[in-house]
């Protein structure tokens, strides 16, 4: 009898706290996911890598991964406060990013978010949270310039559950971390020595005081990443999810949000009018000829 | 005699032919200064494999001059490489050639095409319709180029056909990173090789790339498996790696006298079975028939 081969046969499991179908190999994703990093940056001539990092775990894991494949001296570390946002977070930041050893630079975004909305009446909070993420992505694309990367930190979850702001914190040269949910994610920081203080906070965006992920999504990461694993990864329909034994409500909702938020995960579609077209039948490969 | 046989577990750059050539002559001077007399290398060696639209830039007759610095190579040491093969009604097929003596002795045509998950092959490609056994150094061989050995008739056939030696080349995407254990494909394909390997009782030599292409990592693990199911070497996981192994061709006739299942194989009872399902090819009929 091998009971992690039931394990990995991903028999559907509805009790969120039994993450066993996630579990996943720490060492052997590190070692898949530098290798990522540097080979798909030198094809495109990027040499250097600029990362968001919040204080939060995702962007603390991806630094922690970027010093490894583009050497420390080449990550730059950005933390763009705005005035709501928490001064842990920015300890959590500079203290991760003096730990790992890469530069750290705060850019605070305030002066420029407010100056776009000061004559703007009832700007509700999640459309200036919008702006906040554009705003950060637009300062790491513009220090990343001309040789640098802007990784990505979005993972699975916050991609399938189409969580975060198109063009904002979605917005990157290439993602490390986009195939890994939050609670494996959270598994890989561990290993690769992101302390416990960064690891176990709650997941929040920080757009408004108080936001945390789980609040405002109404369920837990451990909850969804269940439930997407079997939906995605497995292939289970929903039916099969409530015959399993899931909450029936929450398996909807995680499915209608994953279905509404697809065209977020894809390049914008362009109409096709010529015999050949960008992204319909032109079809080259990223990596094409490249070194 | 043994016959030391060279497992190139290279990286090649997409489309960049040239270049590629370059690796490989390098790779063959390698091979043959430490006394290899075959080396083989993985699937569209010569090409990189996710090619979409670039298969068709890329593609060339089996005797376009572009391929000749293989057969200037292989006057005292056999080469398998990849390349994609346009024939000369326009068909591009994924190909697996064998250089020996200073010309091209054998080419097989990739005959099953993955057209499901991360593959499009079916798309891009025209499937091989043969699998013909040929002569090489170590004794008689077949090629079942990736996707072919996930199919056990293709091993079979060539084993009935008279093939001491799989060469399996292969371009096979590392995915699956469950907790306790290796690479859900690596698992996959050492399954395979051994146990094709003793059961067939030949020599499996399993070339798979690394590298990365558009955000897909190779997973290498290259490896010959004896006659009688022993891993004779193996490369080490990611990392381009230029394999030796001593391969006996007596090894395969001693574990046959030993283990002679392949000689009660009933290929009337198999035909038979087979024709009632798909009928007979008409020729094959009136041969029948006669008898």
């Amino acid at each position: 009898m091998r009971p992690q081969r039931e394990q990995r046969a991903g028999a559907i499991r509805p009790d969120s706290r039994d993450p066993s179908p996630l579990r996943i190999d720490e060492e052997l994703v590190r070692r898949m996911l530098v290798q990522f990093l540097r080979e798909e940056s030198q094809k495109a001539g990027l040499t250097r890598a600029v990362v968001g990092l919040s204080g939060g775990v995702d962007s603390a894991v991806v630094a922690a991964l970027a010093a490894e494949a583009f050497g420390r001296q080449n990550v730059l570390a950005v933390h763009t406060p705005y005035r709501t946002s928490s001064w842990t977070s920015l300890d959590h930041a500079a203290g991760l990013a003096e730990k790992i050893g890469i530069a750290f630079r705060v850019v605070p975004i305030t002066p420029q978010v407010d100056a776009y909305f000061r004559d703007v009446a009832d700007v509700s909070r999640v459309r200036r949270g919008n702006k906040m993420a554009r705003e950060r992505k637009s300062i790491e694309f513009d220090l990343a310039w001309p040789d640098g990367a802007v990784l990505g930190t979005s993972n699975k979850s916050e991609l399938l559950l189409g969580y975060g702001t198109w063009f904002g914190d979605m917005a990157s040269s290439m993602n490390p971390v986009g195939d890994l949910y939050k609670t494996q994610l959270r598994e890989l920081a561990i290993h690769v020595a992101i302390p416990d203080a960064i690891v176990r906070k709650a997941p929040s965006a920080e757009l408004w005081v108080g936001q945390t992920d789980e609040a405002e999504l109404g369920f837990s990461y451990a909850q969804a990443d269940v439930v997407l694993y079997h939906l995605v990864d497995r292939r289970a329909r929903p039916s099969e999810l409530v015959d399993a034994g899931f909450d029936g409500a929450l398996v909807t909702r995680i499915r209608d949000m994953v279905r509404k938020s697809h065209y977020k995960r894809v390049m914008p579609i362009i109409a096709k009018v010529s015999l050949r077209t960008i992204g319909h039948d032109f079809l080259y490969p990223r990596d094409w000829e490249a070194d | 005699m043994s016959v030391r046989v060279a497992l190139a577990q290279c990286a090649p750059k997409l489309g960049a032919f040239d270049r590629n050539m370059r690796m490989h002559v390098e790779t063959i001077d390698r091979a043959r200064a430490a006394g290899a007399r075959i080396v083989v290398f993985p699937e569209l060696s010569l090409t990189g494999y996710y090619l979409k639209d670039l298969a068709s830039d890329v593609a060339c007759a089996a005797d376009d001059e572009k391929l000749a610095p293989l057969a200037d190579a292989s006057r005292d040491i056999d080469v398998l490489a990849g390349f994609v093969e346009r024939t000369r009604d326009g068909r591009i097929h994924i190909a697996s050639g064998y250089w020996s003596a200073g010309s091209l002795t054998h080419v097989h045509r990739k005959v099953y095409l993955p057209t499901y998950g991360i593959f499009d092959d079916a798309r891009y490609f025209a499937a091989g319709e043969r699998f013909d056994p040929f002569p090489t150094a170590a004794g008689q061989a077949g090629i079942a180029i990736c996707e072919d050995a996930w199919h056990p008739s293709t091993p079979y056939l060539y084993a009935i056909r008279g093939a001491t030696i799989l060469f399996y080349p292969s371009a096979s995407p590392g995915r699956g990173v469950a907790e306790g254990g290796d690479l859900g494909t690596a698992e996959s394909c050492r399954l395979m090789d051994q146990f094709y390997a003793q059961y067939l009782t030949l020599y499996v030599v399993f070339v798979n790339r690394v590298g990365n292409e558009d955000g897909i990592g190779f997973w290498g693990g290259s490896e010959i498996v004896a006659p009688d199911g022993t891993v004779v070497a193996r490369a080490p996981e990611f990392d381009e790696y230029l394999l030796f192994a001593e391969m006996d061709p007596a090894l395969a006739l001693r574990e046959r006298a030993r283990n002679p299942i392949l000689r009660d194989e009933q290929h009337d009872l198999v035909l038979r079975h087979l024709a009632e399902r798909v009928g007979l090819p008409q020729g094959l009929k009136e041969v029948l028939d006669r008898d």
